[in-house]
This record gives C-alpha cells, sequence and structure tokens, in this order.
C-alpha cells in the first residue's frame, strides 16, 4: 500500500516527506516500545506509535523503516522531524487512536 | 587483521539520551557507503544501536570502536559502568534493571543483549562490577 494510500485511510496529515508518498509499505507494526521493533520488524515496514521522542526516528532509521505514524494527533518537536528528513523517513501524524489506526489499515488490506 | 581494514571510534555522551543513536547512524551511514550490503548493514545498525543505548541509560556513556574489513564487521562497546551482576540474567529476553524514565521512552523491556546476540555472528560480554563492561561483536560480511 502506497504512503497516500494510507493518509486516506487513516486520514492522517504529512509532517516531512511529502515527496515520499508514493513510497510501497508491505506491513506495519504498532507499537510503543522501541526494543520490540528493533527484535521484530521485517523490511519495508511502516512504524505505528504514540511515542514521540527522538529515539523513535533512530529506531525506524536503523531498521530501514520508511515511514512512521504517530497517533492520536501527536506531534513530535520540530528536532523530531528534523532528524526524520534527514533520514529519509516520511512522518505522517493521525488524530485516530492506536487501535482504529491498525484496525482501518488492516481491513484496507495492509496486512502483516 | 586485514591490511585494508577501515576503523571507526565514538564516544558516547551518557548525559543526553535524545543524542543516543547518533553514532549507530553514523556507522549505518559509513558501512553503506563503503558498500557492505544492506542486510549486514542493519544487523550492526541494531547491534551498536542497542548498545549505545545501552551505555547511555544504565553506564554514563562509554566507547564504540568499529574495525570493517572486507570479511566482517568487528564492534567494541566499552564502558566504565556499574557493570552487569548477572551475565546469564541480563541476556534473558525480559529482564531489565532500567528505570521506569527509560521504559516511558520505549527502551528497557529486557530486549537489549538479546536483541544484540540475536544480530551478530559472535558476542563476548565481559564485565566486572563496579569497573565498567565490554561487549565483543562480529558480524560476518561473508
Amino acid at each position: 500500500m502506497k504512503l497516500r494510500e494510507i493518509m486516506d485511510v487513516i486520514d492522517a496529515k504529512v509532517l516531512c516527506g511529502e515527496d515520499l508518498l508514493d513510497t510501497e509499505v508491505l506491513s506495519a507494526y504498532g507499537c510503543d516500545l522501541m526494543s520490540d521493533v528493533l527484535a521484530f520488524v521485517e523490511h519495508q515496514c511502516m512504524l505505528i506509535t504514540g511515542l514521540i521522542n527522538p529515539q523513535v526516528v533512530r529506531t525506524a532509521e536503523m531498521m530501514d523503516m520508511k515511514a512512521i505514524v504517530f497517533v492520536r494527533g501527536k506531534e513530535p518537536e520540530a528536532e523530531v522531524i528534523e532528524l526524520a528528513k534527514e533520514s529519509g523517513i516520511a512522518v505522517l501524524s493521525t488524530q485516530l487512536p492506536m487501535y482504529i489506526s491498525c484496525g482501518k489499515l488492516y481491513e484496507a488490506g495492509l496486512k502483516w | 587483521m586485514s591490511d585494508n581494514s577501515y576503523k571507526l571510534h565514538f564516544d558516547i555522551d551518557g548525559e543526553d539520551f535524545s543524542v543516543a543513536g547518533e553514532a549507530s547512524s553514523n556507522i549505518k551511514k559509513v558501512l553503506g557507503k563503503l558498500g557492505v550490503p544492506p542486510a549486514v548493514v542493519r544487523k550492526v545498525a541494531v547491534a551498536t544501536y542497542e548498545g549505545e543505548i545501552n551505555m547511555v541509560i544504565h553506564a554514563d556513556g562509554g566507547t564504540i570502536d568499529v574495525e570493517i574489513t572486507p570479511e566482517c564487521v568487528k564492534i567494541l562497546l566499552k564502558d566504565k559502568g556499574p557493570g552487569i551482576a548477572s551475565i546469564e540474567q541480563a541476556m534473558q529476553e525480559g529482564y531489565s534493571t532500567a528505570t521506569e524514565e527509560v521504559r516511558n521512552l520505549g527502551f528497557g523491556a529486557g530486549m537489549g543483549l538479546p536483541n544484540m546476540q540475536k544480530y551478530t555472528d559472535y558476542m563476548n560480554v565481559d564485565s566486572v562490577l563496579g569497573v565498567g563492561t565490554t561487549i565483543e561483536m562480529h558480524v560476518n560480511i561473508k
């Protein structure tokens, strides 16, 4: 599923990476535990999280993830967005909570 | 040791959790530029990142040395922290001594050392209470 389709499904806005919206995402991992992300994520995966500290971007970077979705309308500080830009990671934000975001994306066909 | 090896050294600041991961990010970029296969780069990146996070949350910083040869990436993590009381326990998934504050940031789930082992081909942990911890890890390229 392309990032721009994902934006439609969960009514998300883009915080950075407008040029990356045609990137294809094969699966997603919904998690606030970065250690789990580092242990279990597969390739071309998108991170869905409620945490907004810089380590979320670092974790995504280490795992070659192409996109991060922040749920519950959370918006990180500018330095976090800068870090994502430097790392070539698209960042989206949705007002929906984690469970609903994951459910809608799964229903729309973004499976594990 | 190979003649055409490439070495990197980083001092890790233990004061500021927000910059933890900078060294691992740099290592990842250099490995990519050197043409190391992406699967190897990711293994090294995760292993050093977990190590770097550990240094910041447990040991007030330390050093990371990386040596890249055509055959292998060798990583040496050194800190002068409190040491690990039981390496056997620390190697168990889910065992952690991290603070609540660290857990709120998404770490401290007791996956650090197990992850490091999972992503490397060789790992040795040497720790002395009150003196510090040294971890050597190898990721094979070939």
